[in-house]
């Protein structure tokens, strides 16, 4: 493993290629992402978003090009992918919480199982979690007796009790109830507050301008243009790019 | 703060009819237990009719009558039952024990990693769930000596237990594919998510995936034992002495007389009834219970 230090880019992204048999996904996606950098990935439906951070923590396999995550090359055959998923945090779409389990199970089952630590300790940082998802009260709940965005947020604590130092969210609010939106989006707000570096697949354009130092806007397999917020929205160049913000805002 | 909140096109759940299972209408897709569960109080009247009414159309001439008849029956009842039936009951837990082990641990090996292993348990259990069962009983039943020798010692091997051994297997069979089913119809996500969380493939499994599907097993499983329960009548073509055997038996000693055959048979019939009747109520109640899940 190459050396990393907090001046490189935290997840750097050179030239990746991705398809699906013929099918091709990504096409040549570069970028580089810094320690608490907060980057937003919009675009259309299948434009490769989704993909393109699933292949971040080694869901999906690329198959060209190269992803350095903390100087682990994901690329690399050897590549030790439990060493690379305790950095890399993922929250999705469904939750996908663990039904058979409660809240602080799901939040306690990965620190005691994968990172061995004791049981007590974890309790008492899962508490700590649900806390600050806001979640008290909650902590027997099995996921079935939880909103989507109760759901959701003891998602996001389930990757945090990992203490990973790259967070991806996989359009965590698409499956949600309007009004439960905003609950999770205040709970990544505070995390990008914090200082975590966190990948966004989204939607939510109005929360991309307000939370993202950085936003990529990707189409059919490629970035057709990105930049900060500010200048992002008010001055996009590309005719598909202001074709997409003139239909969603 | 106020977010907007766009219009997502959700991946959609096909509601197309096109893109359901075809239905064949009239042919029944009920399992054995769910068809047992619904069975009408009224099949089991009408049914007693010809029951009754055989002895006076299969009279010879002779003065046997149903009174007759039936207190034939009434006379082997015990031996019938406590020999016979309970014989039965005795067979269908060995083998339903054995097949269950073996199935778990062949469904798991469908589900391996490792090339060879997962197309020979996939061989194994495609080979054994679609052969006829009473193939499989007289290979095992000729195939298998009857007695062992080890350390000087000798035992033999009753009949019985290689039929415990010859039903096993496609229970076996068919418990595998269970187990199988049931692990793929854990939600591909739960896999990721437990991925994500640096969980290894076995990790995975035995704390997120397995504990999900147990659950969803037990219908099926119950479903395999009725009919496993109701096939151990074929032991009988192998000497085995279980309840058809000894009802052959018991109508020999009563001189055979063709009157007794629809008596005897059909009180082996009602207790196989009364035995599984239960067990498909019980199966169908959990089928319904567990369905709501997810």
């Amino acid at each position: 493993m190459t050396q990393w230090t907090p001046k490189q880019p935290i997840v750097s992204l050179k030239d990746v290629y991705k398809s699906f048999g013929s099918l091709e996904v990504l096409k040549g996606i570069t970028f580089d992402v810094m320690k608490g950098e907060v980057i937003c990935i919009i675009g259309p439906s299948g434009s490769g978003k989704s993909t393109l951070i699933r292949c971040i923590n080694a869901l999906n396999n690329i198959q060209g090009g190269k992803i350095l995550v903390k100087g682990q090359d994901l690329t690399d055959p050897n590549l030790d992918k439990l060493e690379l998923r305790k950095n890399v945090g993922m929250v999705f779409q469904q939750y996908n919480l663990f039904p058979h389990k409660t809240a602080i199970q799901n939040i306690m089952m990965a620190p005691t199982l994968v990172l061995k630590q004791a049981e007590k300790e974890v309790r008492a940082r899962a508490e700590l979690l649900i806390k600050k998802v806001r979640l008290e009260g909650k902590e027997d709940s099995f996921p079935g007796e939880l909103s989507g965005g109760q759901q959701q947020r003891v998602a996001i604590a389930r990757s945090l009790a990992m203490n990973p130092e790259v967070m991806l969210f996989d359009e965590v609010t698409a499956a949600l109830d309007p009004e439960t939106v905003k609950e999770v989006l205040v709970t990544i707000k505070d995390l990008a507050h914090e200082g975590m570096t966190c990948m966004l697949v989204t939607h939510e354009m109005g929360f991309a301008k307000e939370i993202a130092d950085h936003i990529y806007f990707t189409d059919n397999g490629i970035i057709v243009e990105h930049g900060p917020p500010r200048t992002f929205f008010s001055e996009a160049t590309d005719p598909r790019t202001q074709e997409f913000l003139s239909q969603i805002l | 703060m106020v977010f907007k909140k766009m219009e997502i096109p959700k991946h959609s759940k096909n509601h197309l009819p096109v893109m359901k299972p075809f239905i064949i209408r009239g042919i029944s897709h009920k399992t054995t237990t769910q068809w047992l569960s619904g069975f009408s109080p009224w099949i089991i009247v009408i049914l007693i009719i010809p029951i009754f009414a055989w002895p006076i159309f299969a009279n010879a001439g002779g003065n046997f009558t149903t009174k007759t008849a039936f207190e034939a029956l009434w006379k082997w009842v015990p031996f019938l039952f406590l020999g016979g039936f309970l014989f039965n009951i005795l067979i269908s837990l060995f083998a339903m024990l054995f097949g269950t082990i073996a199935g778990a641990i062949l469904g798991l090996g469908q589900i391996s990693q490792l090339f060879l292993i997962r197309k020979l348990c996939w061989f194994l259990t495609q080979l054994f769930r679609n052969s006829p069962w009473l193939v499989i009983l007289f290979i095992v039943l000729l195939a298998l000596p009857f007695e062992i020798i080890i350390f000087g010692y000798i035992i033999s091997i009753p009949d019985w237990m290689k039929a415990v051994f010859g039903l096993s297997l496609p229970v076996m069979a068919n418990i595998s594919e269970i187990v199988r089913g049931a692990v793929v119809s854990v939600p591909k996500g739960q896999w990721e998510a437990s991925e994500s969380l640096a969980f290894s493939r076995q990790q995975t499994l035995w704390r997120i995936i397995l504990p999900q599907c147990f659950k969803r097993m037990i219908p099926p499983w119950m479903n395999w034992y009725a009919i496993l329960t109701m096939a151990t009548p074929l032991c009988s073509l192998l000497g085995v002495e279980e309840i058809i055997t000894l009802s052959r038996q018991a109508m020999e000693a009563e001189n055979n007389h063709p009157e007794l055959l629809v008596p005897f048979y059909s009180f082996a019939l009602a207790l196989f009834f009364i035995y599984c009747y239960p067990i498909a109520k019980y199966t169908v109640y959990l089928e319904k219970k567990f369905s709501v899940k997810f």
